[in-house]
């Protein structure tokens, strides 16, 4: 087995609530989490409004400090790296947000855009070179390369997240965390936002830390899954695993709680159920 | 209880007037739950604003909406008060913007209960806290006194069902109404209104754009596209039969998990479309 790309050693980040008359108490949004993610796998996080899932994506990407663990990416821990090096590290690692509407600045054409983090690299690609590295970013995500020149909001929302992908992927990083990137959408479009992700995963051995409050979406992506509950991860094991055995009362109260079409199923057993017992009467 | 009848709303645009409900016909019967679905831009939500007179101003209207016989689109802004939360009651998606930050729960409930019934205000917090407890909020003694931001998402979301119920409504609008929260919580709130359907006797339009939630808690089903009613009629066969193209591809869509035990029906990778 190699070595995982992303490794999370128990990882706590603590935060210090002033409440009333100046006391303050501390809420521990993240709890002693430790997970690993293989190079080229889909690890899902999954987990109800705040259990700690994007405190945690934001520790990842640096964009915030754990309290005590550690975050090691291809072997760097990410706090223990000088301020210089964490900045040349980030071309590794890239963020897709859950709001297409919010994580694009209006005032930016697409092709601004999706070279922002190109500022990243020491060695990037300037004049014609650059226009030409833009459009094959959007090429590769689905979009014209003509789409640099306009605006975002001369696109639909599942035409910007594959622009807010185009934008995660043109440093080439290693990693991608997403954060309830699809969960904004309408369902047509998610199921092709996330076939998207997987051919790129498959073409270009990419990393995703997937962090997501919907099971259905964790078995359309992800190889491996932790299910996270107040700041903890309760269970973790490949998406068969937990989706088909799971081992947690709370895992299992998540799925049953998962409205799916089974449901008619069961309401037709239970109208036949009903139906000689009414007619006694 | 309600029928509408080749509805169309549009809207003056830059170049012509844009339909955004183009011909619906559709009825929900007396202790009925209809299920409108459709994606975004729809027109699902602008059909429930016309259903209660809500509409923008500019909007254009044709055909019928009929409250027991009464036409909504030709009543006037008197007839609509005196329709409005007492013939039907309105549930929002945002619990958070739906209700007034500066006013407890008691109060925005008690508030709808006296304006339209001589009641004192003893009795109508008597009535706030009863309807707090029907809606199963966790300590209504307490939630009573407590303001939206003390209160979580699915707390709230009950709170607004509570307004909705206080003057004793025979139809109940709910336009997505669970969206905004966690899975274990929308299948409460969803077990609230099914039990309102079957308990009370209540006539429930459910909007939502997720099939999952139309398949527990609708007894009929209408497929909205642009506007357009694709496919309507009970929820069970047009799930597992649709005969609509663009109702095939929103199942398909699904999630596999959430489309599992479907049973019978036409095998889903025929349907082609978005997946």
């Amino acid at each position: 087995m190699t070595a995982p790309l992303l490794s999370i050693e128990n990882l706590t980040r603590d935060y210090a609530l002033r409440g009333r008359g100046g006391a303050t108490r501390t809420l521990r949004a993240v709890d002693d989490v430790s997970l690993a993610v293989e190079a080229g796998s889909v690890f899902a996080v999954v987990g109800e409004s705040g259990c700690g899932k994007s405190t945690l994506a934001r520790i990842v990407m640096a964009l915030d400090r754990p309290t005590s663990g550690t975050v090691r990416l291809g072997g760097d821990d990410l706090f223990a790296l000088s301020p210089t090096a964490l900045a040349r590290k980030r071309r590794d690692f890239q963020m897709v947000f859950q709001d297409p509407y919010g994580s694009l600045n209006p005032r930016h054409s697409v092709g601004r855009i999706v070279a922002e983090p190109l500022c990243l690299l020491d060695d990037a690609p300037r004049g014609r070179d650059r226009q030409a590295l833009i459009a094959r970013a959007l090429e590769e995500v689905g979009l014209p390369g003509s789409a640099a020149a306009r605006y975002p909001h001369e696109f639909s929302g599942g035409q910007r997240q594959r622009i807010a992908i185009a934008r995660a992927l043109i440093t080439r990083p290693k990693l991608v965390v997403a954060d309830e990137a699809v969960s904004a959408l309408d369902l047509s479009i998610q199921a092709q936002i996330l076939r998207l992700i997987l051919g790129l995963r498959d073409r270009h051995g990419l990393t995703v830390l997937f962090i997501t409050h919907n099971l259905g979406v964790v078995d359309e992506i992800a190889d491996r899954v932790g299910v996270m509950q107040a700041g903890r991860l309760v269970e973790t094991g490949t998406v068969r695993e937990v989706l088909d055995h799971p081992r947690e009362d709370y895992t299992r109260k998540l799925l049953a709680a998962e409205p799916t079409l089974a449901v008619l199923a069961q309401r037709e057993r239970r109208a036949w159920r009903a139906g000689p017992l009414a007619s006694c009467d | 209880m309600l029928a509408i009848r080749n509805l169309s709303i549009a809207f003056p645009g830059a170049a012509g007037p844009v339909r955004v409900v183009d011909d619906v016909s559709v009825e929900v019967g007396r202790g009925e739950s209809l299920g409108i679905v459709g994606e975004s831009g729809s027109g699902k939500s602008m059909l429930s604003l016309a259903a209660i007179g809500l509409l923008p101003r500019t909007a254009r209207t044709s055909g019928e909406i009929l409250l027991e016989g009464q036409d909504i689109l030709r009543m006037g802004e008197r007839a609509l008060c005196g329709l409005r939360g007492r013939r039907i009651g309105m549930i929002f998606q945002e619990p958070m913007t739906a209700l007034n930050p500066a006013m407890t729960a008691g109060q925005q409930i008690a508030e709808g209960i006296r304006l339209h019934r001589r009641v004192g205000r003893a009795e109508a917090r008597a009535e706030a806290l009863r309807l707090l407890d029907r809606v199963r909020i966790p300590d209504p003694a307490r939630r009573i006194d407590s303001y939206p931001h003390e209160m979580s998402g699915g707390q709230r979301q009950r709170v607004g069902i509570a307004i909705a119920l206080a003057l004793e409504p025979d139809l109940l609008i709910a336009d997505e109404p669970t969206t905004a929260l966690d899975v274990t919580v929308q299948k409460e709130i969803l077990d609230i209104l099914d039990e309102l359907v079957a308990d009370l006797g209540l006539s429930l339009i459910l909007i939502s754009h997720d099939l999952g939630v139309i398949a527990r808690s609708t007894d009929r089903t209408l497929v909205l596209c642009r506007g357009r009613a694709v496919e309507q009629g009970a929820t069970a066969a047009v799930l597992r039969h649709p005969t609509a193209q663009y109702t095939r591809d929103l199942i398909a869509a699904l999630p596999r998990r959430a489309r599992a035990g479907l049973g019978e029906g036409p095998p889903l990778a025929a349907g082609g479309g978005a997946r």
